[in-house]
């Protein structure tokens, strides 16, 4: 554990990406099997134990610490995690030794609920304070430390170079999902001393081509007549292995988790053979619904017939990756989509159809189209903006930037209230950093009240949080433990991506990804937007 | 005064003095002050960090090593008539008996133990309990009353062993060998402290200082610490920094000073960097958790060492160290001194 604990302690402070890079691959040569692959699998989600609530850690060191020297150090250092692995007195003469991360996985595993507690308690007495740490970010499933799975599995890839095994990051990514923590066959071969382990025959996910988001300036370097264009649409990507009959279908979600039973809606129409790309949604009548409906069936183990029926699964096809059992990823995107084509015209299955490509001749035609997407009588809602794709990109893994491009509408925006704030977390966490704001329900002033709308805590500098900080500690008007109530007086243009109605907020209304995207101090609260303004802009 | 009375209470002789009669502390019947922060007539200054060693004293009586730190930091400044005492030497200052112990803090640091008429007031200075090869350790002394320090008086202040900090430091120069070190350190104690521990990792290798580091480092080996080979890091060829420890003032990291290195590692050593909000306000890819400050268990163990029935605490988290000190039986309070904690952490 301590090795693991030194990894992701260092890994928290270490800015740069080669720095990133070259510590994992230290962690992977340092570190003996199978806990380096226990490591691996912590940093990218392949770790699954009933994670340990919070309360159960304030519990743990309750029984242990004097509760005002508690509060005392936890007002200090205002992270849970972090105060109670300082804090922890070991029991004088407990010599616990110092669990390895393999113990504690498979501990964890094989425990009943109630013996949990005391599996903990043991290893925060085995461990010195940066492995506590360690171990609290991880069974309370928050490491957030800065590495993405990509990230580590480049560094699996140059870990093998460095010992003369021919890998890149993308061999890593095609085996990837044939392979479990804690991943013995995989450092067997990047450690020169096995084959390349073999995934036939394990499901087929093949990784996803990602997208970069368009940045100003970066059509002015691009032609247009080198690209597709495909709508954007607000649904969940993925990738359909379909291997001759529907019971054997599979359904991957990007991240490569197996959907397929809970959409046996597309499942059944899937007997033939292909692996396709496209995006998962729910529509009615040949007419996609907004993504609030795709929502109810998202995350359910279990489909009820009722939820078949009232929310029906769709897939818009846009790529082809294998026709048959022929890889089509290395031939050019214009060659994919004629096969595409040719593909859905044979098989015409039910409950798919393909993603129209746009017709544009230059930019502008197609800024227009993307701004004109929101409001065009077909399938408003459901469009998130314009997918560029150049003609001759083949099909490759992660996110090479280049040959796609994401390139979303713009925001919606509406100017509201700030009305709550609360006090952040960890660097934020002397600093009124999360903001409940509202709109006017009636005329302000008239009988009129604010009701809340939203919740945003980014899209402001550092500069901007302290001023917003000392504006809410000078208005105060009340307080509930970490959150103030503040009298109505700034106004902040919020962005969001839609709104939609929801029968759980009071406002009747939710927004989809709020963020602050200007302060604005010049502005009277009483100018604010309406609730009925936002109203309008309910997708339904 | 007859044999059969009581001591005095130690409140009604050592006393905090206001800011403008001089701050620190007053001790009446002897006619001192022990680290004012205003220039006073007599003071007695427990060592030479700049919040304690303040300029402009008529006499000041304080280690030789102390004296000598504050020479060269101070110049004229130091003193119209320095004293030097040594280690456990008592002497007498009108009612009061005075005698130098080491706080272990820093080269020269002193406890200054005050006695007078039966009673004992130990003015602990700032102070720590943990290995330091470059100054003579701690030695708890009992007494009536007992001034501790708290700049890391919360219980989630717990050092760990410096050596494993040296530890990892190391680790670090084999993982980016084309890289500087660059260590953020105050020039006074941490500085050498730090070279002394790398030494005795067995890193034999010159160690690179900023200018404003030399001067210190070599008025410790003058009094017969050894740091092993020094050399300043202006003076080196950016090819000649790769691999190699610089040791630098916390302020120069950020600066432009920093970018003369190859590609250097921002390392930091303090106690503060324990907690990480405060490591990653400071911009550090590795903070070192060493302190010359006391840390909780060593604050909590001294007080029982000590075991004064009365125990006031200045500068720091006072309200967690007092109410840990009244719930074990001891008479704590804090005692609010204004002006300390300002230069070393």
């Amino acid at each position: 554990m301590e090795r693991f604990a030194a990894l992701i302690d260092a890994l928290a402070y270490q800015p740069a990406r080669n720095g990133k890079l070259r510590l994992l691959v230290d962690y992977f040569a340092q570190t003996p099997d199978p806990d380096r692959g226990y490591g691996l699998a912590a940093l990218t989600g392949g770790l699954s134990f009933a994670a340990a609530k919070p309360a159960l850690v304030r519990e743990l060191v309750a029984s242990r610490t004097d509760a005002t020297l508690f509060a005392l150090s936890y007002d200090f250092v205002g992270d849970l995690a972090e105060t109670v692995a300082l804090i922890w007195p070991q029991r004088p003469g407990s010599n616990q030794p110092s669990p390895s991360l393999s113990e504690i996985v498979a501990a964890l595993a094989g425990a009943k609920r109630a013996e949990v507690p005391g599996l903990i308690e043991g290893w925060l007495d085995g461990l010195d304070a940066t492995g506590r740490w360690a171990l609290l970010k991880l069974i309370t499933g928050g490491m957030r430390i800065g590495v993405s799975a990509r990230l580590a599995k480049t560094a699996l890839a140059d870990y093998g170079t460095a010992r003369g095994v021919a890998v890149d990051v993308d061999a890593i990514e095609e085996i990837w999902h044939g392979l479990t923590p804690p991943y013995q066959p995989l450092f067997d071969w990047l450690s020169g001393s096995g084959p390349r382990p073999d995934v036939a025959g394990t499901g087929g996910f093949r990784p996803m081509m990602l997208s970069h988001p368009l940045e100003e300036g970066d059509l002015e370097s691009l032609s247009a007549t080198d690209f597709r264009a495909e709508w954007k649409w607000d649904g969940i990507r993925v990738q359909l292995v379909a291997r001759g009959q529907p019971g054997a279908a599979r359904i991957y979600s990007r991240t490569g988790d197996q959907i397929a039973t809970a959409f046996p809606d597309v499942a059944a129409h899937m007997g033939f053979t292909a692996v396709l790309d496209g995006e998962l949604l729910v529509a009615r009548d040949g007419r996609i619904a907004p993504f609030n409906d795709l929502q109810q069936r998202l995350n359910r183990k279990q489909v009820t017939a009722k939820l078949l029926k009232d929310y029906p699964a769709w897939v818009r096809i846009y790529d082809i990756l294998f026709d048959g059992d022929e890889d089509l990823r290395g031939l050019p995107f214009d060659e994919r989509r004629a096969r595409l084509e040719g593909w859905f015209a044979r098989s015409n299955p039910n409950a798919m159809d393909l993603s129209p490509l746009l017709d544009f001749q230059n930019w502008e035609e197609l800024a227009t189209l993307r701004l004109n997407a929101r409001d065009s009588a077909v399938e408003d809602g459901a469009i998130e903006g314009v997918m560029l794709k150049r003609r001759d990109s083949t099909y490759v893994a992660g996110r090479p930037k280049g040959p796609w491009f994401k390139w979303k509408r713009g925001p919606l925006v509406a100017d509201c209230v700030l009305m709550y704030a609360q006090r952040g977390h960890g660097k934020r966490s002397s600093f009124y950093s999360d903001y409940t704001f509202g709109a006017w329900r009636g005329e302000p002033g008239a009988g009129g009240e604010l009701v809340p709308v939203g919740k945003a805590y980014f899209g402001f500098t550092d500069e901007e949080l302290a001023q917003i900080d000392r504006w809410v500690r000078n208005h105060t008007s009340n307080r509930f433990g970490p959150v103030r109530e503040v009298s109505p007086g700034l106004v902040f243009e919020v962005a969001f991506d839609s709104v939609h109605s929801s029968a759980r907020h009071k406002s009747g209304i939710a927004m989809r990804f709020p963020r602050i995207s200007r302060i604005r101090w010049d502005k009277p609260a009483a100018e604010a937007d309406r609730l009925e303004t936002l109203e309008r802009m309910v997708v339904s | 005064m007859p044999a059969t009375d009581p001591p005095p209470p130690p409140d009604s002789w050592v006393r905090p003095c206001p800011p403008e009669q001089g701050g620190g502390l007053w001790v009446e019947p002897g006619g001192f002050h022990v680290d004012p922060i205003r220039a006073v007539n007599r003071a007695i200054i427990s060592h030479g960090h700049s919040d304690h060693a303040r300029p402009g004293h008529a006499h000041v009586l304080a280690t030789l090593p102390t004296l000598d730190i504050m020479r060269a930091r101070l110049g004229e400044g130091a003193g119209g008539s320095l004293q030097a005492l040594a280690y456990h030497q008592p002497l007498r200052i009108h009612d009061v008996t005075v005698t130098l112990v080491p706080a272990g803090h820093v080269l020269g640091s002193a406890q200054v133990v005050l006695d007078y008429q039966g009673s004992r007031v130990v003015v602990s200075g700032d102070y720590k309990r943990r290995h330091d090869p470059t100054c003579a350790p701690f030695e708890p002394v009992a007494c009536d009353a007992f001034i501790t320090e708290a700049t890391f008086g919360l219980p989630v202040f717990r050092h760990p062993p410096a050596a494993a900090e040296i530890a990892r430091l190391l680790h670090a120069g084999q993982v980016f060998p084309e890289r500087s070190l660059v260590v953020g350190c105050y020039a006074l104690g941490k500085c050498q402290r730090l070279i002394a521990h790398l030494r005795e990792a067995g890193y034999d290798k010159p160690i690179y200082l900023h200018g404003a580091h030399l001067p210190l480092c070599e008025l410790y080996q003058r009094h017969g610490v050894d740091l092993g080979e020094l050399r300043p890091a202006t003076a080196a060829a950016k090819e000649e920094m790769r691999g190699a420890i610089v040791l630098a003032p916390p302020s120069a990291l950020m600066d432009k000073w920093a970018r003369r290195l190859p590609d250097p590692l921002i390392a930091y050593a303090s106690g503060w960097m324990r907690v990480r909000a405060r490591a990653r306000q400071h911009g550090v890819e590795m903070p070192l958790v060493i302190s010359d400050h006391a840390d909780w268990d060593e604050l909590c163990q001294t007080l029982q060492d000590v075991a004064a029935p009365e125990v006031w605490v200045t500068h720091g988290a006072e309200e967690a160290l007092v109410h840990w000190a009244n719930l074990n039986g001891f008479r704590a309070r804090p005692l609010h001194l204004v002006g300390f904690g300002d230069e070393e952490t």
